[in-house]
C-alpha cells in the first residue's frame, strides 16, 4: 500500500518530469495564462533567443491590469484608445504578442475578457488537478477549485512559455481547518481574513495551505476562489480546496472544460485527489467558524485584521518589538489612533472588485445590502467593478446594476482597476477605501491611499452609513 | 545573468520587517515593456523623505541590503528584483523572504541570504559605520570585528548564482523527458487538453 498522501502531494507527484540530483523538480505546467504587465520582457526574452512557444494551446493571455473600466467602444462600436501612453503600449504589446506566438487572445472588448483568475475557472480552463501558473501572485486563487496554482515572476513566466515545465522545490504543507458555521453576515472574505489575522502575513511561507474542514466545504465555488486567492497574502505561494461535487457542478459545461465521457473520467480523477485519511501536514491550524466575525483591516499588512466591532491597537500591545514599530508606522500612515472604534472610522471611497470579490456572488452580497437606500454624502467616490464581462452580463439579467446606480454607485468595465491602481481608478492621497481587494499595503490603491479590507457586504454596508459598519446591523 | 561570489561593501541598515514589493516598487513603475531603469522607482514613497537611507552619502549605490522578516511579500513582480539590482544591490540580508521574492532575486543575480534575528541585529549595527562581507562559495557573512555567520542556501539556486546560469537552456536539456511526459499525459488523461 502506498503512504497516505495530501492533496498537494499528489497534485505535486504527478507532474514531476524529472528530479534533478538535489531536491529540485521539473514540473510541468497544465495552464499558463498571461496579462499584460509582467509578460512582455518574458516575450522579448523569447524573441531575442530565438525561441518559440512549446504550449500555446494551454495558455491564455487577457488584459486586465491597465484597462480602463470605462467605455471601451464609442457608439458606433469602434475601440475608444487608451489615454495614458505606457498602459496603451503595454495593452498593444500584448495584443502583438499573443497572436505572434500563437497563443489565446481574448480582447479587452471581446464579452468574455475580465481578470485573468476570474477568466480562468469561469472559461472552465483552470481545473482541479492541473497546475496553473499566471505572473501574478494571487493566482493562488484557482487553487479554490482544487488546482496547485501559483504566481511567478517574468523569468518564470519566459521560462514557462518556452518549456511548459518549472524548476521547482516541494514545498511544505499547512492545513488551514475551519469547522463550525459561521455567523449572519460572514463571508468567505470574513474567513480568510480572519485566518490572515491568525496566521500572520508570513505564517504561511514556505507552505502551501490546504483549507479544509465544514466551513470550507460549505462555500460555493466562488466563496473557495475568495479564500485560496489570499493564501499569498499568509505568506503562502498557493492554497487549496479540495474537489467535490461543489467543484464539479460549477465546472461543468463550462468552455473548456472536458465533454462528454472525458467529463466523466475527468470526475473519477479528480475525486481520487483527496488528502488521504492519515495523511500528514508540515503544520496544522484550526479555527472555531463561530469565532469569525465580519472582519476589517487597521493597518498596511493583510495580518492587521480586527472583528467590524474591535478598536485599533495600540501598538504597544504586541509583543514582537518589530511588529510593533510596524504598527506605528501603519498608524501613521493610516491616520488612525490607537483606541478608535472601527466603526467610528469614517470612510470617503467604496471600491467593489478584484479577483478576491468581483464574480457573481460577490455582487449579489453588495446589492443585498445596498439595495434600496443610498451612499451616504460624504462618499465621494464609490465604484463596482465586474471580475469579467460575463459576470458583469449575468450581474446586469439579475438588475443588480440598477441596485448599484440607483444607489449612487458607479457600475464599471470588468479589470483590476483600483485594487492596484494601475489604470486611472485610484483612491487620493490621505483618504480611506473600504475596498473588497486583497492588499491594504502603503500606496497600493494609489500613493498615500488609505486602504481597509473588507467583504463585499461589508463595503456596501460603509457607502450606506459613510463610515466603517457591522453589516449585520443593515441585515433585515 | 552576472556571476556572484563575492560580494563586499557597506550594507543598508533598513531592517523593516513585512516589506511588501508595492514598497520596492510601486504599480506605476510597472508600466513598461522592459527591464531596466527600475531603481529610479525602488522605494519610491521611503524615498519622498530627503534624509532616507537609499539615498544618503553613506549608502547611495551600496551593494547589500539588511531587511527584516518576510522581506519582498505581496505581488510576484520581478520588478522588485529589477529595482535592486539597478540601484546596485546584489545581496539581501534578511530573517526570510517571500517565496516568490527569493526565486526571482536568484533568477536576477541577487543572493538573498537567510540569517537569524540576533544575526540581523548585529549586522544592522556594524553596518551604520563598517562595511559587510558576504561569500557564497563558503556560506558566510562576516564583518572586520570577528562576526562569522554561515547561511544555508539551496545548492541548486548557489550553483546557478555562482555560474551566472540561464535556466532555460539548462531545461531544455531535458527536451526529451518533457516530450516523454506530454505523450503519456495524453495517454492517460487525455481529457486535460483545452476542450475548445
Amino acid at each position: 500500500m502506498t503512504r497516505p498522501r495530501t492533496l498537494y502531494e499528489k497534485i505535486w507527484d504527478a507532474h514531476v518530469v524529472e528530479q534533478r540530483p538535489d531536491a529540485t523538480c521539473l514540473i510541468f505546467i497544465d495552464r499558463h495564462l498571461v496579462h499584460e504587465v509582467t509578460s512582455p520582457q518574458a516575450f522579448a526574452g523569447l524573441r531575442a533567443s530565438g525561441r518559440t512557444v512549446r504550449r500555446p494551446d494551454l495558455t491564455i493571455a487577457v488584459p486586465d491590469h491597465n484597462v480602463p473600466t470605462t467605455a471601451r467602444l464609442d457608439a458606433a462600436g469602434n475601440k475608444l484608445p487608451i489615454a495614458d501612453p505606457e498602459s496603451a503600449a503595454q495593452l498593444a504589446a500584448l495584443e502583438k504578442n499573443a497572436p505572434e506566438f500563437g497563443i489565446r487572445y481574448i480582447d479587452a472588448t471581446a464579452p468574455e475578457q475580465g481578470i485573468v483568475h476570474v477568466v480562468g475557472p469561469e472559461q472552465g480552463f483552470s481545473l482541479p488537478g492541473t497546475t496553473i501558473v499566471c505572473g501574478d501572485s494571487h493566482t493562488a486563487c484557482h487553487g479554490g477549485i482544487g488546482a496547485l496554482a501559483f504566481g511567478i515572476g517574468t523569468s518564470e513566466v519566459e521560462h514557462v512559455l518556452a518549456t511548459q515545465t518549472l524548476l521547482l522545490q516541494p514545498s511544505k504543507t499547512m492545513e488551514v481547518r475551519v469547522e463550525g458555521e459561521v455567523g449572519p453576515g460572514v463571508s468567505a472574505k470574513d474567513i480568510i481574513l480572519h485566518i490572515t489575522g491568525v496566521i500572520g502575513a508570513a505564517g504561511g511561507t514556505g507552505h502551501v495551505i490546504e483549507y479544509t474542514g465544514s466551513a470550507i466545504r460549505a462555500l460555493s465555488v466562488e466563496g473557495r476562489l475568495t479564500v485560496s486567492n489570499m493564501a499569498i497574502e499568509g505568506g503562502a505561494r498557493a492554497g487549496l480546496i479540495a474537489p467535490d461535487e461543489t467543484t464539479f457542478e460549477y465546472l461543468k459545461g463550462r468552455p473548456y472544460a472536458p465533454k462528454g465521457a472525458d467529463w466523466d473520467a475527468a470526475v473519477a480523477y479528480w475525486k481520487s485527489l483527496a488528502t488521504d485519511p492519515g495523511a500528514t501536514y508540515d503544520k496544522t491550524v484550526v479555527i472555531d467558524a463561530a469565532d469569525i466575525a465580519p472582519s476589517v483591516t487597521w493597518g498596511t499588512s493583510p495580518e492587521d485584521v480586527v472583528p467590524i466591532t474591535g478598536i485599533v491597537p495600540d501598538p504597544a500591545s504586541f509583543a514582537d518589538p518589530s511588529k510593533q514599530a510596524a504598527a506605528a508606522k501603519s498608524l501613521a500612515y493610516m491616520g488612525l489612533e490607537p483606541g478608535t472604534r472601527m466603526q467610528d472610522v469614517p470612510v470617503e471611497n467604496i471600491f467593489i472588485g478584484s479577483c478576491t470579490n468581483s464574480r457573481i456572488e460577490d455582487l449579489r452580497a453588495a446589492a443585498a445590502v445596498i439595495k434600496g437606500r443610498h451612499k451616504a454624502d460624504n462618499v465621494k467616490w464609490a465604484i463596482v467593478v465586474p471580475g469579467s464581462g460575463l459576470v458583469k452580463a449575468q450581474a446586469e439579467a439579475e438588475g443588480l446594476d440598477r441596485i448599484f446606480t440607483d444607489a449612487g454607485l458607479e457600475w464599471r468595465e470588468p479589470g483590476c482597476s483600483a485594487c492596484l491602481a494601475m489604470n486611472p481608478d485610484k483612491v487620493p492621497a490621505g483618504e480611506r477605501c473600504a475596498s473588497t481587494s486583497n492588499r491594504n499595503f502603503v500606496g497600493r490603491q494609489g500613493p498615500g491611499a488609505r486602504t481597509h479590507l473588507v467583504s463585499p457586504a461589508m463595503a456596501a454596508a460603509a457607502a450606506v452609513t459613510g463610515k466603517l459598519t457591522d453589516v449585520r446591523e443593515l441585515m433585515a | 545573468m552576472t556571476p556572484l561570489d563575492k560580494v563586499e561593501g557597506r550594507a543598508i541598515p533598513f531592517g523593516l520587517k513585512n516589506v511588501d514589493t508595492d514598497v520596492i516598487i510601486p504599480a506605476h513603475w510597472l508600466k513598461t515593456t522592459t527591464r531596466e531603469g527600475m531603481g529610479r522607482g525602488a522605494f519610491e514613497s521611503l524615498r519622498a523623505d530627503p534624509d532616507n537611507l537609499f539615498d544618503s552619502a553613506d549608502f547611495k549605490g551600496a551593494p547589500i541590503l539588511i531587511a527584516g522578516d518576510n522581506f519582498g511579500c505581496g505581488s510576484s513582480r520581478e520588478h522588485a528584483a529589477w529595482a535592486l539590482g539597478d540601484l546596485g544591490i546584489r545581496v539581501v540580508i534578511a530573517p526570510s523572504y517571500s517565496d516568490i521574492f527569493s526565486g526571482n532575486a536568484v533568477k536576477n543575480g541577487i543572493l538573498p541570504v537567510v540569517l537569524p534575528q540576533a544575526a540581523i541585529d548585529r549586522l544592522m549595527e556594524v553596518a551604520t559605520t563598517d562595511p559587510v562581507f558576504v561569500d557564497l562559495e563558503h556560506q558566510t557573512v562576516t564583518t572586520q570585528f570577528q562576526d562569522r555567520f554561515s547561511f544555508e542556501i539551496d545548492p541548486f539556486r548557489k550553483m546557478c548564482l555562482l555560474e551566472g546560469l540561464d535556466e532555460i537552456s539548462l531545461t531544455e536539456k531535458s527536451d526529451a523527458a518533457i516530450g516523454a511526459y506530454e505523450k503519456k499525459l495524453d495517454a492517460d488523461r487525455p481529457w486535460m487538453r483545452p476542450a475548445a
